[in-house]
């Protein structure tokens, strides 16, 4: 092994390689090589640090120096001052992570201050790509314990003890799952990893497997013991190029070190995993339909009972879990089942992984303690709203969730305040938006979401979510009735209640969410055939404002279907019935005499 | 059959079988063979769907309803390049629908077209996880971020040379 006196951390997830870290990499072994100090610092390309919008992120250690947004140009010249010269390059340093001129501890930066890292623990710290880094940390030590201390029923009662429920979106009690499906009869038994985060905003699932592949391996082989399984399936979206080759790469690695396959550290526990790719279907999120694309069919769901748990993948007994349910376990069993339970609320324990998205300053991974409220979660994690707006409200939960006001911004984060306040916990993603979203066209992108991926199997979903779309678009072009509101909430409930999986009985959630707080913008539409936040084209009007006109005439010029007309000196007027209400002329407009309205 | 699908699938029919053998007798060995597939040929034409039904043994309307059923799956040939414009909720919400829309006015195309000369095929998609850089757009697998909409024709410039 060889040692090092400085290492650099570098971000390799899907966020910080859009921005370009790979090539930050290359540059940097080029620099070291031309300093001659190649063989003294080590490069380490890790997970995700959380904090995509400042990628790439780079940290070196032994100082921790933070830094955020390098680009390839600033490389030669950190290298000089960082590692020949021995100073920090302050130009680059995140400005919260230096104070004065110390250092600032990672942990004390606003953005990780309120976070508490137990799935993601490994996440930007290791190597995904090693397996002797995991191993340094603990790796299959879970597995090891249990293989050699503890019965399959030993292992249940901790996950019952910890209190961990299912992290993919209804929160269902881990060790009763498994309890069901050690109960059940059969030959053979599955463990099956849900890895289609399919939610739009969400990207937890795929951040701890670029980070971390192997606690999700050695979790499932965990599972494999309890319920009496042998073989597991991780299925995971081909949309997740960089995850998928990490989980190649790992389990190929547990296969060599032997803690995958036959006779696990010489016990008779015998685990294999293989990987199945989904081929971008939303349904396939829902774990019977991922059943069915696991055995190559279309992804329908089926009728539930028989539950995967009796009758699952080929028929046999089944568990599905998800990636960051997986992730919790290896340190549930090391630290035991009270540490866990200390963490969060009485009802939900643990901690919540959550994509933090939209208009917030900081984006990217967070994750809280359960019982932290949505408030910390936006202004001290998040930073706040940009450009001074307003907060209007949370999205949790996707399609199936629904919205959190800012009345709200106060409830504590955790299953059953969630519930109550007419969302859901959801897998994690978690949407900011501002006074410039319109809460009526947030409902009809997401109804048009579902619209898009209703699999078509049960009429409910299949019919009634189209006629649901079709009434808001209707609405967002002005063209919305006295009665539309109603009428909408009938059909919710009916498309809730008669739905056959859990994609069509929680579609209309966005829509009952945005009515139940945002009613006000609703009638809006429907009566006024006004949009308040500005967002719907067809009610909106564009206005030259007489005062601020200079009649320079510019807007006229610009506009492209000659609706604007004027003379000098007198102010400009566009021609309503003309107007496209593309835009141009507001953009045009050299003194700001022109408005939405 | 198109003289040119006959030309494609006989330059790669050993390699098709060969995938296809690679699975025989896996369970669920469908999909695997479908995307291996695809990667091979850029589609899934009915052709290639007869062959792997003959390989593996599944009824050819079964191979239809699973290519059919799947967004990745594609009947017909794609583009060049894959300008994938993301309409997940964190890029939604900060202007991706403007995005797509200049692209396909600057390509003069709809949505899922491919432009005549074969170059660009645009495609609205689901989250592709850069929420934090939102709005993203991807061209086969090089993402772009923080995109304003004038950025766009440089970027289509960038690749038509």
């Amino acid at each position: 092994m060889n040692f090092y006196r400085s290492q650099i951390l570098i971000c390799g997830g899907t966020g910080c390689q859009s921005s370009g870290s790979i090539e930050l990499v290359n540059t940097l072994k080029k620099e070291f090589k031309k300093h001659g100090i190649e063989n003294e610092i080590e490069i380490v390309v890790t997970g995700c640090f959380g904090l995509c919008e400042l990628g790439p992120v780079v940290i070196v250690y032994p100082e921790g120096v933070f830094y955020s947004r390098v680009e390839v140009k600033d490389i030669p010249e950190l290298v000089e001052e960082q590692f020949v010269k021995g100073r920090i390059l302050k130009r680059l340093v995140y400005h919260e992570s230096m104070d004065e001129d110390k250092v600032r501890s990672l942990t004390d930066v606003e953005f990780f201050k309120k976070q508490r890292r137990v799935a993601l623990r490994n996440c930007g710290v290791i190597n995904p790509e090693c397996i002797d880094e995991y191993l340094a940390f603990d790796g299959y030590k879970a597995l090891e314990k249990i293989l050699f201390e503890m019965t399959p029923d030993d292992v249940i009662q901790i996950m019952k003890e910890a209190g961990l429920r299912g992290r993919g979106g209804a929160g269902f009690p881990v060790f009763m799952k498994w309890q069901f499906a050690k109960n059940a009869i059969g030959d053979e038994k599955y463990v099956v990893c849900n890895a289609d985060e399919g939610d739009p905003g969400a990207f937890m699932d795929r951040s701890i497997l670029e980070g971390d592949p192997h606690s999700v391996i050695e979790a499932m082989a965990i599972a494999g013991f309890a319920i009496g399984s042998n073989q597991g399936y991780i299925y995971v979206r081909a949309e997740y190029p960089i995850a998928v080759k990490r989980l190649c790469i790992a389990i190929n690695q547990a296969k060599e070190y032997g803690i995958l396959g036959k006779n696990i550290f010489g016990t008779d526990f015998s685990f294999d995993l293989d990987i199945r790719l989904g081929a971008g279907a939303f349904v396939c999120g829902e774990e019977t339909a991922l059943l069915n694309s696991v055995e190559g069919k279309r992804g329908t769901p089926r009728p539930k009972p028989p539950f995967p748990a009796n009758k699952g993948l080929f028929a046999k007994p089944t568990i599905l879990n998800n990636v960051e349910t997986f992730a919790n376990i290896p340190i549930i069993i090391l630290k035991g089942p009270e540490w866990f339970a200390e963490i969060g609320t009485e009802k939900s324990h643990g901690t919540k992984v959550f994509a933090l998205g939209g208009k917030t300053n900081n984006t990217g991974l967070v994750e809280i303690p359960m019982g932290t409220t949505l408030r910390e979660i936006v202004y001290d994690i998040g930073g706040g709203i940009p450009n001074g707006k307003k907060f209007k409200a949370a999205q949790t939960g996707g399609p199936s969730g629904g919205c959190i006001p800012a009345e709200h911004l106060d409830t504590p984060i955790d299953y059953d305040s969630l519930q109550q306040i007419g969302s859901i916990m959801g897998s994690g993603g978690l949407i900011i938006m501002d006074e410039d979203n319109c809460m009526v066209d947030i409902a009809r992108f997401f109804m048009d979401f579902i619209v898009d991926e209703s699999c078509g199997k049960c009429t409910p979903c299949r019919v009634g979510t189209k006629r649901m779309l079709e009434m808001l678009e209707r609405i967002t072009q002005g063209k919305g009735e006295e009665g539309d509101i109603e009428r909408l909430e009938h059909l919710a409930y009916e498309i809730r209640d008669a739905s056959l999986c859990g994609l069509g009985q929680t579609a209309p959630n966005p829509v009952l969410s945005t009515i139940r707080y945002f009613r006000d913008e609703y009638e809006a539409h429907i009566r006024d055939k006004k949009c308040p936040a500005g967002v719907c084209q067809a009610l909106l009007s564009y206005v030259i404002l007489k005062d601020k006109c200079k009649a320079c005439g510019i807007c006229a010029k610009k506009c492209p279907v000659n609706c604007i007309s004027g003379k000098p000196k007198t102010p400009y007027e566009i021609d309503q019935d003309q107007c496209i209400k593309c835009g141009t002329c507001m953009e045009a407009c050299p003194f700001g005499a022109i408005i939405k309205a | 059959m198109s003289q040119a699908v006959k030309t494609e699938l006989e330059e790669n029919y050993q390699q098709l079988i060969e995938i296809i053998d690679k699975h025989k007798g896996e369970r669920g060995a469908l999909i695997p063979v479908l995307h291996e597939a695809q990667e091979l040929f850029g589609y899934l034409p009915l052709e290639v769907q007869e062959v792997i039904s003959d390989g593996l043994g599944v009824p050819l309307t079964e191979v239809y309803g699973v290519v059919t059923f799947y967004s990745q799956f594609s009947l017909t040939k794609k583009g060049e390049y894959k300008i994938d414009v993301c309409l997940g909720t964190a890029c939604y919400v900060r202007g991706s629908q403007a995005i797509l829309d200049r692209i396909l006015k600057e390509l003069d195309i709809g949505i899922g077209d491919t432009t005549e000369d074969g170059i660009f095929t645009v495609n609205a998609t689901r989250c592709i996880g850069a929420c934090g850089l939102a709005p993203v757009l991807m061209i086969n697998g090089e993402a772009y971020g923080r995109l304003v909409e004038d950025d766009i024709p440089g970027i289509i410039e960038k690749y038509k040379s």
